[in-house]
């Protein structure tokens, strides 16, 4: 009994340890967005400076927006390729659905720093030159199996004699699909869109090698910052989006326990 | 006509995959496999044996080697304990570990800087304490330091995957069999969670063999990994064919890993998030 309790105690001093590692780099950025010196480790007072500044600088404006609308585009492409492709897949025989499935695997896997060499190649070769649109191409590419894994489970799940029996009570394939199979895929799809969001969001190796010259995505200004000293406009803006994400998840946290503890 | 019309699907995917995943990594073995005027050579493959380049290959492996462990030791009972608090659906622990990426990569990674610096905050509060300063920066340990920050995550999704999926009555009935808590670790739950251990090392690996951002940023350039000697061919030495040459060196160590999943971890339980 005893045992248990100090096992119990330990595991949570453990857990805290490990939150205290995972998030001291964060506490750090946070508290350096509100420093008035841009000294990285000199502490000269507490300021909003860098918050107003953020909104004047064009630079990083316009690298949050392609961070932004690369992120978005490229979740919303990469889910719909992806889950109109899963639906394919899930009924496909079992030799070609294992060769698509490793090919799946490839990007995944593989570091991202060949994925990006080798996209870069892609381009050059077929003379599309380095720009936003091969961002954007990049980031659907290593998209698409994130959504592909979290669709196919649920489609593994789903009934196809509920598909059939709608099919049967006079529903057209295509309303069968939407109003049978789609709700129930509907969490693996946005749990694959929201996953391919965040990995377009945080991506930096991929990005360097496509990017080409004149773009910038909030990673790649950053990388072109550290040996000159990043501007600490950069951390408020990773301050406001950090504060941002964790409101919207504490708030549909919440939701979600009001909502099971109604069920 | 419905079987053709599914069949229609998955055809844009099939297209991207071939456009953008197959053709560039055949460009890579191309490029890999031949010299600037364009016949075929293993020299760019065996540059790898060149002092500099295996000197960075061999660190790589060693400190991708050394981070993978440590990740290893330190998720494990992480899961565990974890698993112990029966949060509801995992929700939240997902939540404690995808909230960190939001945080830009790089400016993660940087924050350690300002942490491990000389002057930094971690020899501020040990000088205040009387300890002896920490002077790790800009050599191998503040590397490793980095590799297994951002790449923990990878190790105790996967973990704590497999652990959720083992029944409490399997735990009870080793426990009533009389085996101790050692025992039932070691005879039980490691034995069925080594599907997500392996997804969790090659999660955790891969990155940590091929990174170049953290051995710059961590390293303070000093430290050359087989990651840095790849990018620096591409941006600024513009070797291309050495540059794809010492990539399918990495690859094949890719490919291990990959082989090493399929043979372990074939429901692909692990790789599930």
């Amino acid at each position: 009994m005893i045992f248990s309790k100090i096992r119990r105690v330990l595991g949570d001093i453990y857990l805290v340890f490990v939150l205290i590692f995972l998030y001291a780099p964060i506490a750090t950025l946070v508290i350096l967005s509100f420093n008035t010196s841009k000294s990285r480790n000199r502490w000269g007072g507490f300021t909003f400076d860098w918050y107003g500044e953020l909104f004047k600088s064009a630079t990083i404006m316009s690298a949050f927006r392609n961070t932004l609308v690369i992120a978005f585009l490229s979740a919303l492409i990469a889910t719909l390729i992806g889950t109109v492709a899963a639906i394919g897949i899930n009924n496909m025989r079992k030799i070609p659905k294992t060769v698509v499935m490793a090919v799946n695997n490839i990007p995944m896997l593989n570091a991202d720093i060949v994925t990006g060499i080798s996209l870069m190649l892609g381009f050059i070769a077929f003379g599309i030159s380095l720009g936003f649109k091969t961002i954007l191409i990049s980031h659907i590419t290593f998209n698409i199996p994130y959504v592909l894994l979290s669709v196919m489970p649920k489609l593994k799940q789903t009934e196809r004699v509920t598909y059939e029996a709608a099919l049967d009570l006079g529903a057209t394939p295509l309303t069968a699909f939407f109003r049978v199979v789609f709700p129930d895929i509907f969490p693996g799809v946005i749990s694959g869109f929201l996953l391919a969001f965040t990995m377009s969001l945080d991506d930096f190796i991929i990005t360097h090698f496509t990017k080409g010259a004149g773009i910038n995505t909030i990673s790649t200004l950053v990388y072109s910052e550290v040996r000159r000293g990043i501007k600490p406009s950069l951390y408020a803006l990773s301050t406001i989006i950090f504060g941002t994400v964790l409101i919207l998840l504490i708030v549909s946290n919440i939701a979600q326990n009001k909502i099971n503890k109604r069920r | 006509m419905n079987k053709n019309f599914r069949k229609v699907l998955t055809f844009p995917y099939i297209l991207w995959m071939i456009g953008f995943t197959i053709i560039p990594l055949s460009l890579i073995f191309i490029y890999g496999l031949t010299d600037k005027s364009g016949s075929f050579t293993l020299s760019n493959v065996l540059a790898i044996f060149a002092k500099d380049h295996f000197k960075a290959l061999l660190l790589s492996i060693a400190l991708s080697v050394i981070s993978t462990v440590i990740c290893l030791v330190m998720a494990f009972p992480l899961a565990l304990t974890l698993k112990g608090k029966k949060l509801n659906k995992g929700s939240l622990i997902v939540f404690i570990f995808i909230l960190p990426m939001w945080m830009n990569f790089l400016l993660r990674t940087l924050a350690w800087l300002s942490l491990l610096e000389k002057n930094g905050i971690i020899n501020t509060i040990l000088n205040f304490l009387h300890l002896p300063s920490l002077n790790i920066i800009n050599t191998p340990a503040a590397i490793v330091l980095g590799m297994v920050y951002n790449y923990l995550p990878f190790m105790v999704l996967p973990i704590y995957n497999v652990l959720e999926k083992i029944d409490d009555n399997t735990i009870n009935a080793a426990r009533d069999l009389g085996a101790n808590t050692m025992q039932t670790i070691t005879k039980v739950i490691i034995p069925l969670s080594i599907p997500g251990i392996v997804s969790g090392i090659t999660m955790v690996f891969v990155p940590a063999l091929t990174t170049f951002v953290i051995s710059n940023i961590l390293g303070g350039s000093k430290v050359l990994l087989i990651g840095n000697v790849i990018e620096q061919e591409f941006t600024k030495g513009s070797n291309w064919n050495l540059g794809s040459g010492l990539s399918l060196v990495m690859m094949i160590f890719i490919l291990i890993s990959m082989a090493f999943i399929a043979k372990y971890d074939k429901d692909g339980e692990g790789m599930s998030v």
